[in-house]
């Protein structure tokens, strides 16, 4: 059964027509938004985040049909004009990526984190709780951390972030 | 792909009653983190499928008049964490659903999927327990309000009806006004895991001793329980070492925790025990009490 719904994914309207057996991780791979990996497929590992109305869900365990007004972010549509988002260009400064797997997923968990945080003091446990949900088989997480922090740190109009 | 054979998206609750009266094999689906994990396992069990995700109207989180709490089945466990009223009232749901999964799971799954599943493990449950939470549901024969004490039947089975919709969770004044209120989720690691042992207690004082206390369990039982001997015990009871010793042991015979391949029997007795201590003591401080 197919289902018609309108969604802006990375700024972009689109009008599609979606299988309701769908989740939104299969159409948004369709589209060839193919930074959103699947990792489990039942929720327990993050690779799959998207923001959907900015806030992190795994797209593997949302339906398609679910998008239906909503506005979508996936690490497609973090860079403009050339430019890498704070906290990609974070990522790379830390050494916070090594094969990559996690990496889009947890980028998107962070942009959603920093926004969240930026007027608050946090610590790099509340930055480990933030990011329960995001698995990485490779950085021992320690990279990813300082990462977030430099995000912090950096946010303007932000000094509470220096600890 | 899910193998979701009929889908239906109710535009409110009446249709969703209607929708489920009319197909027996239809089941809900509302936050999705169940429903579709279970689906991605093979189960046919969800083949039909009615779908309340996005009915705005069970969202709400808000105070009634009266004082009554009244949290919309549909609030995703991250909406009630950030509820002012939730942490006004009764704090002790938001430290509970706090300990679910993570970020991601918590920004999407709701408290009524947590307490319609009948998961024995609900870590909601042990706090609208001893909230005495009333459910409000509404089904084919219109709506009714029922206890969350006794909802739960089983594993996995509650005491709802084909055409049943759980709407709201309400937690009267009496019960949460004057109460200070604890929940700990013992398990093997801090995020992403599922209790072992939930503990949550709810103490009401009188001067310097127990006028009332409420303790509930998850992974104890078959089901989320409350406990009853453990409770007559500390009624009157002074604030001491000594009562909190006498609630631990008779804790026993309240609870019946079996072994998993999670833990042992004997562990989670050790637990249970030690549990009752710690989070009793907390309710107690909470509500203002010194030991
Ligand atoms: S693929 Fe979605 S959480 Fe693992
Ligand atoms: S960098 Fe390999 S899983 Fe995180």
């Amino acid at each position: 059964m197919q289902k018609e719904i309108t969604c802006t994914i990375n700024e972009k309207q689109y009008v599609l027509s979606v299988d309701v057996r769908k989740s939104l991780l299969d159409i948004l791979r369709d589209l060839g938004i193919t930074s959103v990996k699947e990792g489990c497929g039942v929720g327990e590992c993050g690779a799959c985040t998207v923001l959907i109305d900015e806030i992190p869900a795994d797209s593997c365990i949302t339906l398609a049909v679910w998008a239906d007004g909503k506005t979508i972010r996936t690490v497609e549509g973090e860079s403009a004009n050339g430019q890498l988002s704070k906290v990609q260009q974070a990522y790379i400064d830390a050494g916070a990526v090594q094969c990559g797997f996690c990496t889009p997923g947890m980028i998107m968990t962070t942009t959603a984190f920093v926004e969240k945080h930026k007027d608050c003091k946090v610590s790099r446990e509340d930055i480990r709780k933030g990011h329960a949900g995001n698995l990485c088989r490779c950085t021992g997480y320690e990279t990813i951390i300082s990462a977030v922090e430099m995000c912090l740190k950096d946010s303007d109009n932000n000094d509470s972030g220096k600890n | 792909m899910f193998a979701i054979e009929r889908y239906n998206k109710a535009q409110n609750v009446k249709e969703a009653v209607n929708l489920l009266a009319a197909d027996p094999d239809a089941k809900i689906i509302a936050g999705g983190t169940d429903v579709l994990i279970r689906l991605h396992g093979g189960s046919k069990e969800y083949r039909n499928l009615v779908d309340i995700n996005g009915l705005a109207e069970l969202k709400e989180i808000s105070e009634e008049a009266g004082g009554a709490v009244r949290i919309g089945s549909m609030a995703t466990f991250s909406e009630i964490m950030d509820s002012d009223i939730v942490n006004r009232c009764v704090p002790v749901i938001a430290e509970a659903v706090s300990t679910v999964g993570g970020p991601q799971l918590r920004n999407t799954a709701t408290m009524g999927g947590n307490i319609c599943n009948g998961a024995v493990s609900a870590d909601s449950a042990g706090a609208l327990l001893v909230l005495q939470a009333d459910l409000e549901i509404q089904g084919i024969g219109g709506e009714r309000e029922v206890p969350v004490v006794g909802f739960h039947q089983g594993p996995g089975r509650v005491s709802l009806k084909q055409g049943d919709v759980l709407t709201a969770f309400r937690i009267k004044p009496e019960n949460y006004k004057g109460f200070g209120a604890s929940y700990y989720k013992y398990a093997m690691r801090d995020a992403m895991d599922i209790a072992t042992i939930g503990c949550a207690a709810a103490a009401r004082l009188d001067g310097d001793k127990i006028d009332e206390l409420r303790l509930a369990f998850t992974v104890a039982a078959p089901k989320p329980i409350r406990c009853e001997h453990a409770e007559k015990t500390a009624a009157g009871k002074p604030l001491s070492e000594k009562t909190l010793e006498a609630i631990s042991d008779i804790v026993q015979k309240d609870v019946k925790p079996r072994s998993s391949w999670r833990a042992a029997q004997e562990f989670r007795l050790h637990l249970i025990r030690t549990l009752t201590q710690r989070v009793v003591r907390q309710a107690i401080e909470r509500a203002g009490g010194k030991f």
